[in-house]
């Protein structure tokens, strides 16, 4: 089947001590720092006793604040691998000029542009984003937890296999050298014979598991379980952008499941799909990944819009203006995000009405996306606009974002995209509308409800330290891309021959020396508010005065999020009771019927990811077994019938009691 | 309040930010290209640039205005925390983007049209129409691991990672590879198109400006991906025919076995001239079928659909 290889060893396949990088010397300091702080990791975990609580109270919890809270710290964690790869690239890129060839060799240096991209959208935005949907949905909507608690907990831990598989990549064999999306023939078998693309295939396989099932999970929660009285049309823009972005998920990711599912047939059966021979066809590869990857975007973008949308209402103290055209607009993006995907590929031959086609329903976009800024922009004036972090972030995306828009339809207009296309031009487009875009959404909604999850306040030096090296970083890492673009300078190249460039590349590698700091700033903020929580604490549940049933509750809300399902009569819930002289029940606390932890998900996981090794390796027989295991394992879990425990009412009461004594202190 | 002056710095950071597209203006290629095709795209980017900062300069404008103005310490500012909707605002912030957008969607779809690289040229240059007995210079490019194959059946020469045209005459590319995907493209002269085996794609432009040119391939394509660069001249007539005849006296002939040579992955490699071209080889390589043991693809496609070995016409991209 692979004639470059010899024939597989019968248990480790393809899988030797020459996988091992032993010859990359940045490699194995970076296996030695990663090796030393992981066992310093495990060490801490052991001395303080500390593995019993992680597994019982975190790994096997199917409390979604907990699993929300777990998506955020494996997102942050992979941000940091995702920006080592980021600067790693923008330091060769300085350096690369004339005779110099720079410090990375050309087979290093594909593989960190492939997994720089893979990681930021695949094993950051998502997690993070999925992540804070987890937590905040079913807050918003007044429910106990999600639809699905158990499938919520495995959708995590595929996620998190991915995210293993990537990583592993770097120290055992290699991973893609074929750009983020691996387009054939280049990650063909003929072209990419080794196991870096069976290492995209298999993360992205397994972690796209977990995102749709986590997207069925949170369409169900949002469409079953909302409290009394809050109908669509009263439901948080947030929980809207959430359902949109899932629905968006639902659709979309089949799409990549079955492309990447024939790439890996092209790679393991010798079909073709994809290759230049026999009938195979590439393009179709394109084709597909495309319709899969424009709803992907905005399957970012939208969440954050939500973001947005609560932290300008509540920072402004007003309500949100335009709430129905919020809505449609989240509405008409949803839909029109599904006839785009041809703009990514105007400069392969299509013809002039069907590039005009996808161009002006690209542009069309833009309509619902003005249409929020602009509704974010009038619940601004005639407010009393509190300039906290959210806000900060707000107002930074709000400035940045529609930069990012107008590039975005530039790039719509085809005859222009045939210069500007694969330049560093869109780099900088697609760089300002995710890091102006999604990433400052996400770190306002970080901001925002992390008093919520842990019950105090991040502190607001650092974090503005944190905001202030994050945007100057940003204008300074991407405008001189947007010029490098107008030059005529494509992306992707390790070596440039004109030193006139040289310049704009040092100011980009400034810009991102600035969002390294602060990067710093903000792990500093989270060790700093750490050490001042007793200062920073929340004690009345609404820090921020806000207008959402999630700040009705305690900080951090007990398991069962209410005692009494909340009823809604405005789509300002919160607000609307505050103003309506809302008061708290105290007693008549029955049993609560809830979901009890299970190791299932951490196993089925487990034995996935091993099957995706065993697979990446042509470890047949292992394979065979982790299958094998997988199977048997879902199968006994479908025959455990404890799955529900009750709460008992004293308890309810208890913790009741400890509120309504917490919010006696805060004079509430 | 120490947030208070933090839109006075947006403000700051926006001017500086402003200030770098039309500094960048002055030595921006893409905006000032010698190449009729290419500079019709550098004028539509500013015609749509301006067109969207029609919207997005006030945008950006207000909400710092609005920012700084609701700030919660000033007590003087209005505050109307009920205010949530206006019909007429309302109307505004759809018809003031969709009204851009009709505008801009009518440039894209007559410009799309009249920039259609299928599309032979009609011009030379602005008011220069092409002259109708003008035939345009074919040249059929090949993209291979990592280098590029340029031939030239009016001449019947060949070159590797050199490009010479004859300024004001149109230029017919037609376009494919011998492996990977990579795209076509000559900042100076037009606009990118990619180049895919067992496909043909097309391009229509010329260049305007006698002078020397960067050409490379601008979709990543393995290892030598970055060294795929080769120089484009843009040549008076006369430069053009000693051009031509410097390959007829310098270059070995081109045949299947030269080009099957040719074909395996090196990198930056130096410019090569063939003096002849083996009849067929281009069809050949777009069919894939080089090495004679390989049926030609549109054979192939010819036997598929029931017509024997009669039909064989070339596949082609799109179109």
């Amino acid at each position: 089947m692979n004639a470059i290889h010899p024939q597989p060893h019968w248990l480790f396949g393809r899988l030797s001590w020459d996988a091992l990088p032993l010859h990359e010397p940045i490699l194995v300091g970076t296996f030695a720092v990663v090796a030393l702080v992981g066992l310093a990791v495990l060490a801490a975990i052991t001395r303080y006793r500390l593995w019993g609580y992680l597994w019982r109270e975190w790994f096997t919890s199917i409390d979604h604040k907990k699993i929300g809270i777990m998506y955020m710290v494996l997102g942050l964690v992979m941000l940091l691998r995702g920006f080592a790869d980021a600067i790693m690239m923008r330091l060769q890129q300085v350096m690369a000029f004339g005779g110099s060839t720079g410090y990375l060799p050309p087979e290093h240096y594909d593989q960190i542009f492939t997994a720089h991209g893979v990681i930021m959208i695949f094993f950051v935005a998502m997690p993070l984003v999925t992540g804070l949907m987890n937590y905040i949905v079913p807050l918003q909507i007044g429910a106990r937890d999600v639809a699905f608690p158990f499938l919520n907990n495995f959708s995590f831990w595929m996620t998190a296999g991915g995210a293993v598989l990537v990583m592993l990549s770097l120290f055992v064999g290699e991973f893609a050298r074929t750009g983020w999306l691996a387009y054939p023939p280049l990650s063909g078998l003929a072209y990419s014979p080794d196991v870096g693309v069976d290492y995209y295939i298999w993360s992205l396989q397994i972690a796209g598991v977990g995102t749709l099932l986590s997207g069925i999970n949170l369409i169900a929660t949002i469409v079953k379980m909302r409290a009394p009285g809050m109908n669509l049309m009263k439901m948080p823009v947030f929980t809207w952008t959430a359902l949109c972005t899932n629905v968006l998920i639902v659709a979309a990711f089949p799409v990549l499941t079955a492309v990447l599912a024939m790439l890996a047939l092209d790679r393991y059966v010798g079909t073709h799909f994809f290759t230049n021979d026999l009938g195979g066809n590439p393009m179709m590869y394109v084709n597909l990944i495309w319709i899969w990857g424009h709803p992907e975007v905005y399957i970012l973008i939208l969440p954050a819009f939500g973001i947005f949308s609560e932290v300008v209402a509540a920072f402004s103290g007003k309500r949100l203006f335009g709430y129905a055209s919020m809505v449609y607009a989240t509405v008409v993006i949803t839909i029109l995000s599904y006839l785009v995907w041809l703009h990514h590929f105007f400069t392969m031959g299509s013809g002039a009405s069907v590039n005009s086609f996808f161009g002006i329903t690209t542009m069309i976009i833009s309509i619902p996306t003005g249409a929020k800024i602009f509704n974010w922009l009038f619940t601004l004036y005639r407010g009393r606009i509190r300039f906290e972090l959210p806000m900060l972030w707000t107002l930074g995306f709000m400035v940045t974002f529609v930069i990012g828009g107008m590039t975005g339809v530039l790039l719509a207009v085809p005859p222009a995209d045939f210069v500007l296309h694969n330049s560093l031009f869109l780099v900088a487009h697609f760089h300002n509308v995710i890091i102006g875009g999604v990433l400052f959404g996400l770190f306002a909604g970080i901001n925002y409800w992390f008093p919520k999850a842990f019950g105090f306040r991040l502190d607001a030096f650092w974090g503005k330290c944190s905001f202030w090296f994050w945007i100057s970083g940003f204008y300074f890492g991407f405008m001189p891309l947007y010029v490098l673009g107008l030059m005529g300078v494509t992306r992707r190249l390790n070596h440039f021959d004109d030193p006139a460039l040289q310049i704009w590349f040092q100011i980009a590698a400034f810009g991102a020396a600035l969002i390294a700091i602060g990067i710093a700033c903000m792990l500093i903020q989270f060790a700093v508010s750490f050490r001042r929580r007793h200062e920073l604490r929340d004690v009345t549940g609404d820090p921020w005065h806000g207008r959402t049933l999630e700040w009705s509750t305690s900080s951090p809300p007990p398991a069962y999020n209410f005692a009494f399902t909340p009823v809604v009569h405005d789509n300002d819930a919160w607000h609307d009771m505050k103003q309506r002289g809302y008061e708290r029940p105290v007693q008549g606390f029955n049993a609560i019927h809830m979901p009890k932890n299970t190791a299932a998900g951490v196993v089925l996981a487990g034995l996935s990811t091993l099957l995706g090794f065993a697979l990446i390796w042509q470890m047949w027989l292992p394979a065979g077994v982790a299958c094998a295991m997988l199977l048997i394992a879902t199968i006994v879990h479908t025959f455990n019938y404890q799955r529900d425990f009750h709460i008992p009412a004293e308890e309810v009461s208890r913790t009741e009691q400890a509120r309504t004594q917490q919010l006696a202190t805060a004079h509430v | 309040m120490p947030t208070a002056h933090s839109p006075r710095k947006l403000v700051l950071r926006l001017c500086l930010a402003g200030a770098a597209l039309p500094l960048a203006g002055c030595d921006t290629l893409l905006l000032n290209a010698p190449g009729d095709v290419a500079a019709q795209q550098g004028d539509l980017i500013m015609i749509a640039t301006w067109l969207m900062l029609l919207i997005i300069v006030p945008v950006i404008v207000v909400t710092l205005l609005f920012a700084w103005r609701y700030r919660a310490s000033n007590r003087t500012a209005t505050y109307k925390p009920d205010w949530d909707h206006s019909t007429q605002l309302e109307l505004l912030i759809w018809a003031a983007p969709l009204l851009i957008i009709i505008a801009l969607g009518a440039v894209t779809w007559i410009t799309t049209h009249t920039l259609d690289p299928y599309r032979p040229l009609e011009r030379i240059a602005a008011d220069r129409p092409v002259p109708a007995s003008t035939q345009p210079l074919v040249i059929e490019v090949v993209a291979m691991d990592w280098k590029w194959l340029f031939l030239y059946p009016e001449q019947n020469i060949a070159v590797v990672n050199e490009l010479a045209a004859p300024v004001n005459r149109p230029i017919q590319f037609k376009i494919t590879a011998s492996s990977v995907m990579n795209s076509f493209y000559i900042p100076a002269l037009a606009g990118q198109i990619y180049a895919m085996a067992g496909m043909e794609t097309r391009l229509h432009a010329v260049m305007n400006q006698p002078g020397d040119y960067a050409g490379f391939s601008a979709n990543y394509s393995g290892a030598g991906f970055s060294g795929m660069r080769f120089r484009f001249h843009g040549m008076s007539d006369a430069d053009f025919d000693r051009w031509v005849q410097k390959a007829k006296t310098q270059g070995a002939a081109l045949g299947r076995s030269e080009y099957l040579e040719l074909e395996r992955p090196s990198e930056r490699e130096p410019v090569r001239y063939y003096s002849h071209v083996a009849s067929g080889l281009y069809h050949a390589i777009l069919n894939r079928c080089v090495d004679t043991t390989q049926t030609c693809m549109d054979q192939m496609m010819a036997i598929d659909a029931g017509l024997g070995h009669h039909a064989g016409h070339t596949s082609q991209a799109g179109h």
